[in-house]
């Protein structure tokens, strides 16, 4: 009778994190491998929030004037709409790696099914696709902070600090988009999250003006966004009206794509293991 | 007559889809004037209308919108949809098989597309009447106006994704094509606020027409005297397109 001997597993050299870490790398590697053939989609995908700005700040910026700061200076309008365009193509960024790659290697490409196999668990899984949407997000940061800096936007030196902000607000959306992502069913339920909640969030959260205009209630329901706090904490970096509320962003932020992530990683096991 | 079968068949598979155009048609008008027209118009309002032809920002934004909104519907609508048909699902082989030709499917597709484009635009220019902005009976005819512009790009586009092997190219087109159009020709502010140069391309895109067209009907500003040329631009276009499409389909399908 033959006798398995199991290896005796060996001491970890790292802490667990470390090893979680060190292989949901081998997720971002494998997205990297793919997008060598699409690379168009994410190379194309900077030049939005680009036209936007060319479109809405200078084009009707020309109309809408100079606007007031919350500390009572004038700024022209683009310099006050170029952050929330930060803000916003780094959502951008986040949400259309999350929800939309998610859900189709989730449902359709049964990509993780086969992940699933290798030593990857599903935290890992988990943690490989945020760091991966994170990475594109901020590609897009860089590339959106380096167009403002050459059109003279960025008019305060705080505006160092807007990159490792941006960090904030990619985390916040990868994480929610990771989980919307686990409750989709069919391509359909595409528009609840982008109509009921993207559009919306993208066109209220003092992107394009500021929200003392609306009544309370909504100023309220605004103010309750991870959209909202990005555009405040960005535009507060690059027009440098600063003060410690910008960390009250930064944590509101923080723990949003904390509770976020920890749904994603319950989700996800309940949909991948049966 | 034949043709109508193939639209008959898209209205069959709507059937069971519709639901996500409400938010196309009635979501996004909403959510974008209360934003952009009513919340940005308000810093505008304080300062002077003249740059916008002597109308409010949310009047202006209004029928700029309706026109913009046909736009990216029907070129959606050309892109993937279309795409379906002719290389995953192989619907269109199935069609030919049938006592149909590539013209009762261009055809088809077409008047498929004025249908959903007229419920659209009906729904839109409620949805603009709720906010007080057409000031003329004659905005009733914007309906018309919206729908021809949308088929200009449908027919365009859909030339275009027959010549396409798979779905790489519409993200470009999207971002690069729809896009900038969206943004620079005339829906959120006059053009004359652009350089000469851009400016002038802008008057050569359909949307510019389409915006000029339905703005001069819905508001009954100084800009419908050009109503002749807008018309015949948009006309223009689309039967060119519309006739390109069926080449480019044919060679596609037809070996």
């Amino acid at each position: 009778m033959a006798v398995i001997v199991r290896p005796t597993p060996s001491p970890r050299p790292y802490p667990a994190v470390v090893g979680s870490f060190l292989r949901a790398r081998r997720l971002v590697q494998r997205n990297l491998l793919v997008y060598r053939h699409s690379w168009m989609v994410i190379f194309s995908g900077f030049f939005e929030p680009l036209f936007y700005l060319l479109g809405i700040g200078y084009g009707l910026g020309t109309i809408v004037g100079d606007v007031e700061l919350s500390d009572g200076r004038l700024v022209t309008y683009a310099a006050f709409v170029a952050p929330a365009l930060l803000a916003q193509s780094t959502m951008n960024g986040a949400i259309s790696e999350t929800i939309f790659n998610v859900f189709f290697k989730l449902n359709f490409e049964k990509v993780y099914d086969a992940i699933l196999v290798t030593p990857l668990g599903i935290g890992d899984i988990a943690l490989g696709e945020l760091m991966w949407a994170m990475i594109r997000a901020t590609i897009y940061a860089v590339a959106f902070v380096g167009v403002m800096w050459v059109m003279g936007l960025l008019i305060s030196p705080w505006a160092v600090l807007a990159l490792p902000a941006t960090l904030f607000c990619s985390l916040a959306f990868c994480a929610a988009g990771l989980a919307t992502s686990t409750f989709l069913r069919t391509v359909q339920d595409f528009d609840l999250p982008f109509g009921l909640i993207i559009m919306p969030m993208f066109l209220f959260s003092g992107t394009f003006f500021p929200i003392g205009i609306y009544p309370e209630p909504i100023q309220w329901a605004v103010q309750v966004t991870p959209l909202y706090h990005c555009v405040e904490l960005l535009r507060g970096l690059t027009t440098g009206v600063v003060g410690w509320s910008l960390l009250v962003h930064v944590a509101y932020l923080g723990v949003f794509g904390s509770v976020a992530m920890v749904i994603a990683r319950r989700r996800l096991a309940t949909k991948l293991i049966k | 007559m034949t043709a109508l079968r193939v639209a008959q068949r898209n209205l069959w598979v709507y059937r069971r889809t519709w639901r996500g155009s409400v938010f196309g048609s009635f979501l996004n008008p909403l959510l974008y004037l209360g934003a952009l027209g009513v919340g940005l118009g308000s810093f505008i309002a304080a300062q002077d209308t003249t740059a916008l032809g002597g109308v409010g920002y949310l009047q202006f934004l209004g029928p700029g919108l309706l026109a913009a909104a046909c736009m990216q519907t029907a070129s959606f609508e050309a892109t993937f949809p279309i795409m379906g048909k002719i290389s995953w699902r192989h619907n269109y082989e199935a069609m030919l098989a049938a006592p149909l030709s590539v013209r009762d499917l261009v055809l088809g597709e077409i008047s498929w597309m004025a249908v959903r484009l007229t419920t659209m635009a009906l729904s839109f220019m409620v949805v603009l009447t709720l906010f007080g902005i057409p000031t003329s009976p004659l905005a009733v005819l914007g309906i018309p106006a919206a729908v021809l512009t949308g088929l200009a790009f449908f027919a365009a586009i859909m030339g275009f994704t027959a010549t396409q092997k798979n779905d790489s190219g519409f993200a470009a087109m999207f971002r690069f094509v729809i896009n900038p159009l969206f943004l620079f020709s005339g829906t959120f502010f006059p053009v004359d606020r652009l350089p000469d140069a851009i400016e002038f391309v802008a008057a050569l895109t359909p949307l510019y027409h389409g915006v000029g067209l339905i703005r001069g009907l819905v508001l009954q500003t100084p800009e419908l005297a050009n109503w002749p040329i807008h018309l015949a631009y948009l006309v223009a276009f689309t039967m060119v397109a519309g006739w390109l499409a069926y080449r480019l389909l044919h060679r596609r399908l037809v070996k």
